[in-house]
């Protein structure tokens, strides 16, 4: 069949219309790129001269680098809780009906709706009532609460999704059920569990606004480390590193897809 | 080899009873899947479970594996008490609808799973799994993945799977449905054959009442919950006990008649303006007053329509089957308006042609016409 004019229009408009979308979204990074590869003392934009100077440099400021051990840590153990904790509830949500059960649903998923900077400064208010310490754990506390509700779902997802019969079939063969939970359930949700976690912790380390609020100066996270920085200087060492910091979360990213393209694979029977 | 997996599972012995479901019912949320069921499955047996979906044949299947509570009544399996026994300690085997092959392990660790959960020494293991799929026929097939697998493959695994544990009674929930029409009569027999060498109880779930007239020894239909009649194959078939299983099992014509008056073993009624005089099988006819009389396709032969007590018809369709003709008849007195029979494919006619419906003298069966049910 000949294409119309129309059609030809339809393709060429929409054609444009996507390649508008993806510039769209990418050109704050694009613009960032650019300005980070200038010689000047100035964020100036576009650069009159270049350099790789203030990659140098931020490579070389010490709270960045401590701010990025932090952020990792804080990812880190602060994910795996939230993995912990969320499978545990997303399961008892999944396989048990309690009382109140709507309630704890609602409460759990309310980070959602509460912002991050009311989650930081009640958090802060109450460590400083319980004269707690500023320490690390007051920072992966106030992200395992921002992330678990994702975790919660993502797990809950799998759960739902998950073929109960695998658990039968394994129990009619004898199985107890911790048994059937380690070499059956787990093992089958463990790309989903794993992408979880890995999304948990992307969404740690780019936590901002509720961290402002309970770091320190020797807990500061990247993000942190960063506004701070940007408050003092005007060069472009923030641009250069905020294109460097996009290539941890990039990993991580790729990890997340990784895991799904296994589930994938997984389910295929 | 298979000596050593029959020495398990007994002979048959007669009466002895390997499955006795006493009294047991289930509700969902107030919805009643299953009234009280009375059954007994013999040992070595061969039972189905035969009904439309919603039935609670399922729920009966999931009932005895343990994988629901039973509302009430109690449940024994070799005559032990096991109403409350959790699934992991009942000792059945089940082959499910999509096998479930754990697809995280390989076919010889699938076959292997239910040995490893209660610690069999590890070369005892290995001798039990190759015995298994030998059975099988699939000893080439140990260090495959399951979706590496075919349909049918993959149902072998399953069953291997749900054999090497020596299991007290094996569960079969619709298990040929995924597979296509040749595999699956080839599957069928296999299975059959293997049951039987084993002497293996099994309780077979299906809605294929055709797979259920050809394996059973014998079949339970079941709808709303209830077994409407337990027997073989071809009581089930040849003597069905109600209207419901008259038409879930097999074809089925049915006329619309008046039963004029009934003895022990006779019964008159008029269909239309044809006054029939029929033997019956039944124990019970219903009181006189409109009755279904529900008659075989087979048991319909063609004759004149001037033939005295010739049912008039007329050929709506005739439909080539190969070995036979499927003869659609327009009839005023059949219930639906229509009656169906089979003629040898050279005996087919045009549309158009009148008939006549010759009636057996025994065989039909009559049920007062409220019976009617889906």
């Amino acid at each position: 069949m000949r294409k119309s004019v129309l059609d030809h229009l339809l393709d060429w408009s929409g054609r444009i219309v996507l390649i508008s979308i993806l510039g769209f979204v990418l050109l704050p990074f694009v613009v960032v790129a650019i300005a980070s590869l200038n010689d000047g003392a100035i964020l100036s934009f576009p650069p009159k001269s270049w350099s790789l100077r203030w990659y140098a440099n931020a490579f070389e400021y010490r709270d960045f680098g401590a701010g990025l051990v932090n952020s990792l840590r804080i990812a880190a153990v602060g994910a795996t809780i939230a993995l912990i904790a969320g499978a545990g509830f997303a399961y008892v949500f999944n396989r048990y009906d309690f009382m109140f059960k709507g309630l704890l649903n609602t409460v759990l998923m309310s980070p959602l709706i509460i912002p991050n900077f009311t989650i930081g400064l009640g958090l802060l208010i109450l460590s400083t009532a319980a004269s707690l310490p500023r320490s690390i754990w007051l920072v992966i506390a106030v992200h395992v609460v921002i992330v678990l509700p994702f975790v919660v779902r993502s797990v809950y997802v799998s759960l739902k999704n998950f073929e109960r019969r695998y658990e039968q079939a394994a129990e009619s063969l004898g199985g107890t059920p911790l048994h059937v939970l380690l070499t059956i359930t787990l093992p089958l949700l463990l790309p989903g569990l794993i992408s979880g976690a890995l999304f948990a912790a992307i969404l740690s380390f780019n936590e901002f606004t509720a961290s402002l609020y309970v770091v320190n100066q020797r807990t500061q996270t990247l993000p942190v480390a960063m506004y701070n920085y940007v408050r003092e200087y005007a060069d472009p060492t923030l641009a250069a590193l905020s294109v460097i910091y996009v290539a941890p979360v990039a990993a991580m990213l790729l990890l997340v897809h990784k895991f799904f393209r296994l589930e994938k694979v997984l389910n295929v029977d | 080899m298979l000596t050593e997996i029959s020495a398990i599972a007994p002979q048959d012995t007669g009466e002895d009873t390997a499955v006795q479901i006493d009294g047991v019912s289930k509700s969902f949320s107030g919805t009643v899947a299953l009234e009280p069921i009375r059954l007994k499955v013999r040992r070595g047996e061969f039972l189905t479970l035969l009904g439309p979906s919603g039935c609670g044949k399922t729920t009966l299947l999931n009932l005895i594996a343990g994988f629901l509570e039973a509302d009430e009544g109690e449940l024994f399996i070799d005559h032990d008490l096991v109403t409350q026994v959790p699934p992991h300690q009942r000792k059945i085997g089940i082959v499910f609808q999509n096998y479930a092959l754990f697809p995280h392990m390989s076919v010889a660790q699938n076959v292997a799973y239910g040995l490893r959960t209660r610690r069999v020494p590890k070369a005892e293991t290995a001798e039990r799994v190759r015995e298994a799929l030998a059975l099988v026929k699939l000893e080439d097939f140990a260090d495959r993945r399951p979706r590496q697998l075919s349909g049918g493959q993959q149902q072998r695994v399953a069953l291997a799977r749900a054999l090497v544990i020596r299991p007290r009674v094996l569960l079969l929930d619709e298990p040929f449905s995924a597979l296509d029409r040749n595999l699956r009569s080839a599957m069928q027999v296999e299975l059959r054959e293997i049951q039987s060498r084993l002497g293996l109880t099994t309780v077979f779930v299906t809605h294929d009442q055709s797979e259920a007239l050809s394996m059973s020894d014998r079949i339970a239909v079941m709808s709303r919950g209830r077994i409407r009649q337990i027997g073989t194959p071809s009581q089930i078939y040849d003597r069905p006990e109600n209207h419901f299983v008259s038409t879930f099992v097999g074809d089925a014509n049915l006329f619309a008649a008046t039963l004029l008056e009934k003895t022990d073993a006779t019964a008159s009624l008029d269909i239309g303006t044809t006054r029939l005089s029929l033997a019956t099988f039944q124990e019970e006819l219903p009181e006189p007053g409109p009755v279904t009389l529900f008659v075989r396709p087979e048991q319909c032969s063609l004759t004149d329509p001037d033939q005295p007590g010739a049912i008039a018809a007329t050929v709506a369709l005739s439909v080539y089957q190969g070995s036979y003709a499927e003869l659609h008849l327009d009839c005023s007195v059949a219930e639906n308006g229509r009656v169906m029979l089979r003629v040898p494919a050279s005996e087919a006619m045009e549309p158009g042609t009148d008939v006549g419906i010759a009636l057996p003298e025994r065989g039909p069966a009559i049920y007062t016409t409220t019976e009617r049910e889906t």
